[in-house]
């Protein structure tokens, strides 16, 4: 199997701050892996980058979609014609992605026309029959609603609708889930899998919960301080962490009837001191001489990890 | 204390109305009475720890008023220890000394201008918890309690990360020595590590000082981990209530059980969700609030509106075929009855 994307040592330095730090990931063909960790770990800037909207921010490396080659080299007008169409993304805040001055219809009829090259009839029949793939009900009716008339789960299934117009080959999702109630968050969750799924469409999932990754992802990619500290197999990396990292980030992780929490210590260190060797290596309850000078490089097979001195 | 043997916080049949622009139009005068609170019935005892659990526009935020005396209910008592909440807060600074809130939006809730040394002097000033001469030291005291350096004193708030300013908004919240603990969504929003610090920090102080503690959270984890007790919250009513365990072992109303499914749990399948959303409560469903959703609803279900009745061992639920407990059954009754 081909890798759809593949991105390799991606470095994003904004000012003196390495915000990603030779991050290489890869995601296959219809395949959903999660991106977890901490707040800022690096999680959307990766998704930011792919979708080349970081604006301002240094770049090397290389982000290779399958057919485009590397996205970074490409011309400003060449990614505006993958955007929406190969590539699609999706926003935490539904409610401030859509513009409030527009109906939904026509938010999704454009994306529909722009995307497809539809006329305006087509694309007004496309447009209802993404809306009901996406369980909106009435959707004629809801085409003439503006955003605000919706709830919050109803505006991410708009943004869904809009993201899949085109069948794009990999959905980026950033936190599609984290500003909605916990019985709407399983059913955008599951919206999400299926449409991707019903398209062969990869998905990359930003998310901070572990367990939410667990059941919605086939591989987990676990990020600290801008770096891959591991990644892999959900299950594997989940249940065999080997980056002392990754096991505090599940140990901290409440369950229903969960006692005992052992809360880490300190927290992530600035950019401005971050450590010369492992990035961890602050709050690593494993760390070794050889951390403070070094920093580990990511390697193992299907399950990588970075560390010198791991579980 | 006065009254001890009263529970901290009692609720008999609140309801609360808001006086609301009739729906659909935009420039009349005419108003309908929106049910924020409906026939809630609560009582939370001396050294309690409850969490009140619901989604969205479930009135958690309206009761959380109700407690604190900021609202006055439309109907029904609502008591601080024997004594109208109104009235009490009303009556001299007691009240406000005894129960301390914790805002959701802790940076919003500090002065931006005060240093973290002054914001926790102004509560021990105003109720003179301490000589003038002892403020510096007790200030000192209060960080080290809630695992902040001494050093942090001389910082203002946006010096500091979200979880530090969260501590300080409860380091300020036990500086008038409470013994009642208000928090509402104290630590959603946070990276996991940071809540684990602030979790295992509130166990610890609750422990220690013997805290009434009502905690607001839509995480069920957060829940079990932190509070004895559970009340689960739909659209204004609480329909469940009871200890957290045994509540969350063997949910009794179906709601109970569709909020447990759907809390992410590792390698399980995702839950088939609820169907639709909460309805608007200027638009109720006729008979049980839950009846649309509902997995379980029959034909009486939307004829008869259930209260909550007792249903086991310090259980309650308002349900009229709730789940697993045949005794239950039995014993609700409807509001028609």
């Amino acid at each position: 199997m081909t890798a759809l994307l593949n991105i390799q040592s991606l470095t994003v330095d904004r000012g003196p701050a390495r915000i990603l730090d030779r991050v290489t990931l890869e995601v296959g063909q219809g395949e959903t892996v999660a991106l977890v960790g901490e707040s800022g770990a690096g999680k959307s800037t990766i998704a930011t980058a792919i979708m080349r909207l970081l604006g301002e921010a240094q770049t090397s490396g290389q982000i290779t979609l399958d057919g485009a080659g590397d996205l970074l080299a490409l011309r400003e007008r060449d990614m505006v014609g993958l955007r929406g169409r190969r590539l699609s993304m999706i926003f935490q805040d539904a409610g401030a992605a859509l513009n409030p001055s527009y109906t939904v219809g026509r938010q999704l009829i454009s994306a529909v026309r722009r995307n497809l090259g539809l006329d305006k009839t087509a694309a007004r029949a496309r447009a209802i029959e993404l809306m009901t793939q996406v369980g909106i009900n009435d959707p004629e009716a809801r085409l003439t609603a503006y955003p605000h008339q919706l709830s919050g789960g109803m505006q991410q299934r708009v943004m869904v609708a809009i993201a899949l117009a085109a069948d794009p080959d990999l959905l980026l999702a950033d936190e599609p889930t984290s500003a909605l109630d916990v019985t709407i968050q399983a059913q955008i969750v599951r919206l999400i899998l299926a449409q991707t799924k019903a398209r062969g469409a990869a998905c990359i999932f930003v998310l901070h919960d572990l367990a939410l990754a667990s059941q919605a992802c086939d591989r987990i990619v676990v990020l600290y301080a801008g770096q891959v500290v591991e990644s892999g197999p959900a299950r594997d990396v989940l249940e065999n962490a080997r980056h002392p990292y990754t096991r505090q980030l599940k140990s901290c992780v409440l369950e229903i009837g969960t006692r005992d929490l052992i809360a880490p210590e300190g927290t992530v260190p600035s950019h401005r001191d971050m450590p010369r060797g492992c990035r961890f290596a602050t709050r690593c309850p494993r760390v070794q001489d050889r951390c403070w000078a070094e920093a580990p490089p990511l390697e193992g097979g299907a399950h990588s990890f970075a560390c010198w001195n791991p579980e | 204390m006065q009254n001890a043997e009263r529970p901290v916080f009692e609720l008999v049949d609140v309801e609360k109305v808001f006086q609301v622009r009739k729906p659909g139009q935009r420039f009349g005068r005419q108003t309908v009475g929106l049910h924020a609170l409906d026939g809630v019935r609560l009582s939370v005892g001396q050294g309690a720890s409850l969490a009140l659990v619901g989604e969205s526009g479930s009135g958690k935020s309206t009761l959380l008023r109700v407690l604190l005396g900021l609202d006055a209910p439309t109907n029904g008592q609502a008591l601080y220890r024997g004594r109208a909440i109104r009235e009490a807060r009303a009556g001299g600074s007691d009240f406000a000394r005894d129960v301390a809130m914790v805002y959701q939006d802790a940076r919003g809730s500090l002065n931006p201008r005060m240093t973290i040394g002054a914001l926790l002097a102004e509560p021990l000033r105003r109720f003179a918890v301490v000589p003038e001469a002892q403020i510096g030291a007790r200030v000192e005291q209060l960080l080290t309690r809630v695992g902040l350096p001494a050093d942090a004193a001389a910082r203002y708030p946006a010096a500091l990360s979200g979880g530090q300013v969260r501590r300080v908004a409860i380091a300020r919240a036990l500086a008038s020595e409470p013994s009642v603990l208000v928090a509402d969504e104290a630590v959603s929003g946070l990276d996991v590590s940071t809540q684990a610090q602030l979790l295992s920090l509130l166990r610890r102080l609750q422990q220690e000082m013997g805290l009434t503690l009502v905690f607001i959270t839509h995480d069920l984890g957060v829940a079990s981990y932190l509070c004895e007790n559970i009340a689960i919250m739909y659209l204004g009513r609480i329909v469940e209530t009871g200890p957290t365990d045994a509540v969350l072992a063997a949910p009794a109303h179906p709601y109970t059980a569709a909020l447990r499914a759907a809390a992410p749990s590792f390698f399980q399948p995702i839950a088939e969700p609820l169907p639709g959303e909460i309805p608007s409560p200027l638009d109720l469903p006729a008979g049980c609030r839950f009846s649309g959703r509902c997995p379980r609803v029959q034909g009486d279900c939307h004829a008869s509106d259930p209260y909550l009745a007792r249903a086991g061992e310090g259980r309650s639920v308002a349900c009229l075929h709730p789940l697993a407990s045949p005794q239950a059954s039995a014993l609700a009754g409807t509001f028609q009855d």
